[in-house]
């Protein structure tokens, strides 16, 4: 066996038998433990691809019978046998678009006053909270979406909210919910700045503001975009709370607060009805949402890579 | 800026002052200082006086609150809850702990270099112009200028002349701490404050920023803290030995180091504890 062979030439052969044997079974432990690794790393590249592959191929017919025009026919009238993806990825990048404009400056606010303001007795049960905020089932933002914000929104602003759902709504539930995540990555990346570089930028007289904005967030840039990735990442495939507050228009409509729909919610919506050519254009755009995510996730990548490279 | 102009009044002063060798003013006078981190006493009623324009070593062995006690000079205790001062610390005469000071003005007067090297994630000119824009607008040109001063104070200039655009962070060790001390220089405070500014540099490293501080102690006021007695006794005039958070013996460095009162003090320097 090679380990025996490779006790034998690191000069360590005159060790006793007991011993040796021990070495060797350790050895052989280690082998096996290293392909058990490799292995459960393995599979889940193997369902990734299976997962793209079955995609794909269901997809196919409808992919193969509209063709370029799935991505520029803007409705979805299963009746008349018309599919188009337009109004469900609008849909799903003006909601999650929406989301990251709130979410992105609130949860900053929130980590920033977590780690440099808050009095150390509420740092504790603060940052809990809002953790507990991420743990909140999705079906019950949608009914709070449908049943509190929608009305409220309708009552306040009923020329911009005329039905109280739509795109929009589905937006700032969707900031709601991604708030937790980014605030939570966000607060995490901020204490990992050292103490002493705070103190250098306090000991030169910067106030809170000129160390926060010159000094701690350029330092952690790269987990900063990590954060916000999380959270759109999440916002893009979030389906229940969306597909309560949307409004369900199958129809594009290119405004910031009508009616509309997303790609998941269009899938949650229909996929069990649905058979044929429905079914097959709806797991297209399951793999538009899959490639979707990707994209966004390999710019993440890229963004990171440039801004932490040389000095990672 | 007005602490810029009451500064350089000082420094003519300053040229006239220093041929009267035995008028050395005191810059900083600490008065029954006392410090507690929560019920633990970390500084036990510390009296003394920091003389301008000198360097005056602290000594003593981890934990004795020597950078404690330092660290009280720019009141960068203050970012921690749970730390209590008592008693008073004047600079110029002026209670730094009156609760009308301004903080952000106290440091920029009292500047700060740490153990750990800590160029800020941005270029080598912007590290070093940083502290500038906080106080004064100085137009491009003057701008250009008081980087290169600094950076040529910190005996840096040299070798970064041609990469003032590449990160700071991208420097080596002893590139950062100069780069770091050039930046405390840059806005001109009145007194440094160097907290083992050495321990992680190599010996080349060290020798740079020792000829440094021999250099700078000609405008400012340096306080350092060192576990290398051969620094303190290399670089400082006045020496202070710290022992379990009591100033034990603050005294002119040669003797401290050749005929120190107390025995203490000479068990430390003699290597008998610590």
């Amino acid at each position: 066996m090679a380990t025996t062979n490779a006790i034998q030439a690191s000069g360590l052969g005159h060790l006793s038998d007991a011993t040796r044997k021990r070495l060797q079974r350790k050895a052989r432990i280690d082998v096996w433990f290293e392909r058990t690794l490799f292995a459960f790393a393995f599979a889940v590249l193997l369902l990734l691809g299976a997962i793209i592959a079955s995609l794909m191929f269901s997809s196919w017919p409808a992919i193969q019978r509209y063709g370029l025009d799935f991505f520029t026919e803007n409705r979805w009238a299963a009746n008349v046998e018309v599919f188009g993806a337009l109004p469900a990825i609008y849909g799903t990048l003006l909601t999650s678009f929406i989301a990251i404009v709130i979410a992105v400056p609130v949860s900053f606010g929130i980590a920033i006053f977590l780690t440099e303001q808050c009095p150390g007795f509420l740092r504790q049960p603060l940052g809990t909270l809002i953790e507990l905020l991420a743990g909140i089932p999705s079906i019950i933002y949608g009914m709070w979406g449908m049943e509190v914000l929608a009305p409220l929104l309708r009552t306040w602003f009923p020329t911009v909210f005329p039905a109280g759902t739509g795109l929009a709504t589905a937006g700032i539930i969707l900031a709601v919910m991604i708030i937790p995540f980014i605030t939570a990555v966000t607060r995490d990346v901020i204490n990992t700045v050292p103490a002493v570089m705070r103190e250098s930028a306090y000991g030169l007289g910067c106030t809170t503001w000129e160390v926060t904005r010159r000094v701690i967030l350029p330092s952690v840039k790269g987990g900063l975009v990590g954060g916000v990735v999380l959270g759109l990442g999440r916002a893009l495939g979030e389906t229940m709370a969306v597909t309560f507050v949307i409004g369900n228009n199958l129809f594009l409509s290119t405004t910031l607060t009508g009616q509309g729909t997303s790609i998941a919610a269009l899938i949650a919506n229909q996929f069990s009805e649905s058979d044929g050519t429905q079914r097959s254009a709806l797991l297209a755009l399951g793999l538009i949402l899959f490639l979707i995510t990707f994209a966004v996730l390999a710019f993440a990548r890229y963004l990171l890579r440039n801004s932490t490279g040389r000095h990672a | 800026m007005t602490a810029d102009i009451h500064l350089d009044q000082k420094r003519d002063t300053g040229a006239v002052e220093a041929a009267a060798v035995s008028q050395i003013a005191t810059k900083l006078r600490v008065n029954d200082l006392n410090l507690y981190y929560g019920k633990f006493q970390a500084i036990n009623n510390v009296t003394m006086e920091i003389p301008e324009r000198q360097v005056t070593a602290f000594i003593g062995p981890s934990g004795c609150g020597k950078s404690t006690l330092i660290r009280c000079f720019n009141r960068i205790h203050d970012l921690y809850e749970g730390i209590r001062t008592e008693g008073q610390i004047l600079l110029d005469e002026h209670d730094i702990y009156d609760s009308g000071i301004d903080l952000n003005l106290l440091r920029s007067r009292v500047g700060m270099v740490f153990q750990k090297p800590t160029p800020f994630p941005m270029s080598v000119f912007d590290n070093v112009a940083f502290g500038i824009r906080l106080y004064e607008k100085l137009s491009a040109r003057d701008l250009e200028e008081r980087v290169e001063w600094a950076l040529r104070k910190a005996a840096l200039w040299n070798e970064v002349k041609d990469k003032l655009k590449q990160s700071g962070q991208a420097l080596s060790g002893g590139q950062q701490q100069r780069l770091c001390i050039a930046r405390t220089i840059a806005v001109k405070p009145e007194v440094i404050l160097l907290d083992e500014p050495t321990s992680a540099l190599d010996p080349i490293s060290t020798g740079y920023i020792e000829d440094l501080i021999n250099e700078l102690k000609k405008d400012y006021t340096i306080v350092i803290v060192t576990h290398n007695m051969q620094q303190a006794a290399r670089i400082s005039d006045i020496t202070a030995f710290m022992y379990l958070g009591s100033l034990i013996e603050c005294d002119d460095t040669t003797k401290i180091f050749t005929q120190p009162k107390e025995s203490r003090t000479e068990d430390y320097i003699t290597g008998r504890y610590g």
